[in-house]
């Protein structure tokens, strides 16, 4: 696969504040790759830099292996993007927000093309209302037709389900998924949220104060091996002594009440186990590490997963 | 370019505020000649009361249109810097505001280029200003007022002074007075725009260029001598009314003026150059200004 986005020590600085520390990650060619990190990590910088809109304090960037600093406008021609809300041209109408960007983008505006692009979001009856009459999840629907009307080899979309009820939500995860499977795209999508990156990513990173925590294929990382179970029972420090003293030992997490980490295909088996010994089980839960451990990044819990950096 | 500059020029046609300045225009025209058509002669009266014994004049026939075109002028062209800014001022700050300077960015085009056509769409409004405040205040005076010789009025020093321009050396000289302040406006059209880097909303920079072309111009009415050397050879406001200059005819030896002639011609040239400097120097700024702007909004 050949690598798409390469970025390589990137840091951003403002006013002597670091946005962006030493950031360096690689996008290869098809991925759909998950920008994760909570509000304030860093991330809109980071892709506001991929999109030229700021310069960068150091390091380097490279899209389609060419640098972004000396071939902006070769690379920018085959960049579709959404940056955060999907602000258009309020006054004039979808169609005429689409035709303006689409000019811009240097392609051949033709009237068939535009309605295409606006059918394929559900948007060609709306054609020539004005986008001030749109509600947020059309403008999003909008802003992706314009993102994709040049036909881009890479979309980027910064949090592109920002203020969208779940109906939007889900149309747009099916979106990202098809621009991806059936038309090959490379996606890299930004979220602050773990749930939404794991079900249409295939390779992630996850940052924190602008620095790399995380970086690697969705499926090794949520490892159902590092699954979490948090118990909670009649009396946690006898559960746990007899948990301390069965076959589960091993699982038992230090310095937690009752939290066990193990293969999630273990956990019908544990809970067999824990009736048998008596335990008065109040709940049962299980998460995925790297959830707790996104979570620790939010609440500075100071919970470091196994896998993290 | 030209592509980019069209979308510009369609963007400006389609946002309501684009005619402010239109209605503007031609509200204060359609005022001042129907005042001038109701009591035009107790202007007259009042203008040539301190000649009427020296100087013969029908002052019915003064009131045309071309006379008209000039008391008009005079008035709107101290306004028009403010409609002219409310549109240039928009240009960076209008996008920003809307959230659409990131896309339009992140597009396969030059932050060079962006400056260039905002500064084309600006200037272009500003020609399409003028042309109708020349329709307005030239062409529809003449149907209202008719033609005839051009009076003007002039204080020059301590002393008073009129000016006969006959009819058919008139319009030759509204034409390059237009030009003239095509070029003068172009400045505060350049300086808007500069300014509206700056900011995220249009406001700012609109209230920012005129309080800068207040502040100017009260400096280029001082007539202080340190100030009449070293400061006002050197602001763009100084020059703002140069267009005046077309209207200044040479006279002969028996006050009798010349046809065709210009007063200071080297004075206006000089004037326009200052201006053109201007222009470019408050251009490459803003591009240079903005090529390094990080954009946040």
């Amino acid at each position: 696969m050949a690598a798409i986005i390469e970025v390589n020590n990137l840091s951003k600085q403002f006013n002597k504040i670091t946005v962006v520390n030493n950031l360096s990650f690689t996008v290869e060619e098809g991925d759909v790759y998950g920008f994760l990190g909570q509000n304030g990590a860093g991330k809109s910088t980071t892709i506001r830099m991929l999109l030229t809109l700021i310069k960068p304090t150091e390091g380097e960037i490279s899209i389609f292996g060419k640098k972004l600093q000396t071939h902006r406008s070769e690379i920018l021609s085959q960049v579709g993007a959404v940056i955060e809300k999907p602000d258009l041209y309020k006054y004039l109408s979808a169609y005429d927000n689409l035709s303006i960007f689409a000019r811009l983008s240097g392609i051949k505006v033709t009237k068939q093309l535009l309605m295409k692009q606006l059918q394929m979001v559900g948007l060609d009856d709306r054609a020539k209302d004005k986008v001030k009459t749109f509600s947020q999840g059309m403008k999003q629907r909008l802003g992706i037709a314009v993102a994709l009307i040049h036909n881009p080899s890479l979309i980027i979309l910064d949090e592109p389900t920002n203020g969208l009820d779940p109906q939007g939500i889900a149309d747009m995860r099916n979106l990202i998924l098809m621009l991806s499977k059936e038309l090959g795209k490379t996606v890299l999508i930004s979220s602050h949220l773990l749930s939404e990156i794991e079900v249409i990513a295939n390779r992630m990173i996850i940052i924190h104060k602008g620095q790399k925590k995380i970086e690697g294929s969705v499926t090794e990382l949520l490892d159902p091996a590092h699954t979490m179970i948090d118990i909670d029972s009649t009396d946690n420090v006898a559960a746990r002594e007899k948990i301390a003293a069965s076959k589960w030992a091993s699982y038992l997490q230090q310095d937690k009440a009752l939290q066990l980490m193990m293969n999630r295909t273990a956990v019908p088996s544990l809970i067999k186990d824990l009736v048998a010994m008596d335990i008065e089980l109040l709940s049962v839960n299980s998460s995925h590490s790297l959830e707790n451990y996104f979570l620790s990044l939010t609440t500075n819990s100071g919970y470091v997963a196994p896998f993290a950096n | 370019m030209w592509h980019l500059l069209q979308i510009e020029l369609y963007k400006i046609s389609k946002r309501p505020r684009t005619y402010i300045a239109f209605v503007a225009i031609t509200a204060i025209v359609v005022i001042f000649q129907f005042a001038f058509k109701a009591d035009g002669q107790s202007y007259m009266d009042l203008m040539l009361q301190s000649v009427k014994d020296t100087f013969a004049f029908d002052r019915v026939q003064a009131i045309n249109g071309y006379f008209m075109c000039y008391i008009i002028l005079n008035t709107l062209l101290i306004q028009v810097p403010i409609l002219v800014a409310l549109i240039a001022a928009d240009s960076i700050s209008g996008e920003a505001n809307m959230g659409t300077l990131r896309l339009l960015i992140s597009k396969p085009i030059s932050r060079t280029q962006i400056i260039l056509v905002k500064f084309a769409a600006a200037t272009i409004f500003t020609i399409f200003l003028l042309i109708w405040m020349a329709v307005t205040s030239l062409f529809f005076s003449i149907l209202i007022f008719g033609t005839g010789d051009m009076l003007i009025f002039r204080s020059k020093g301590d002393e008073s002074q009129i000016l006969l321009i006959t009819s058919d050396d008139v319009m030759w000289r509204y034409y390059a007075a237009f030009a003239y302040a095509t070029v003068a406006l172009t400045v505060i059209a350049a300086l808007s725009l500069f300014l509206s880097i700056f900011a995220e909303n249009s406001i700012g920079p609109i209230i920012a260029t005129v309080c800068i072309v207040i502040v100017c111009t009260i400096v280029s009415n001082i007539n202080v001598p340190i100030i009449d050397k070293h400061v006002k050879p050197f602001l763009f406001t100084s020059y703002l009314v140069g267009w005046k200059g077309f209207f200044y005819i040479n006279t002969d030896a028996d006050n009798n003026t010349i046809k065709g002639s210009l007063e200071n011609w080297p004075a206006i040239r000089r004037s326009l150059l200052i201006l053109v400097a201007h222009i470019f120097v408050i251009v490459w700024a803003s591009i240079a200004v903005f090529k390094r702007k990080d954009i946040l909004s």
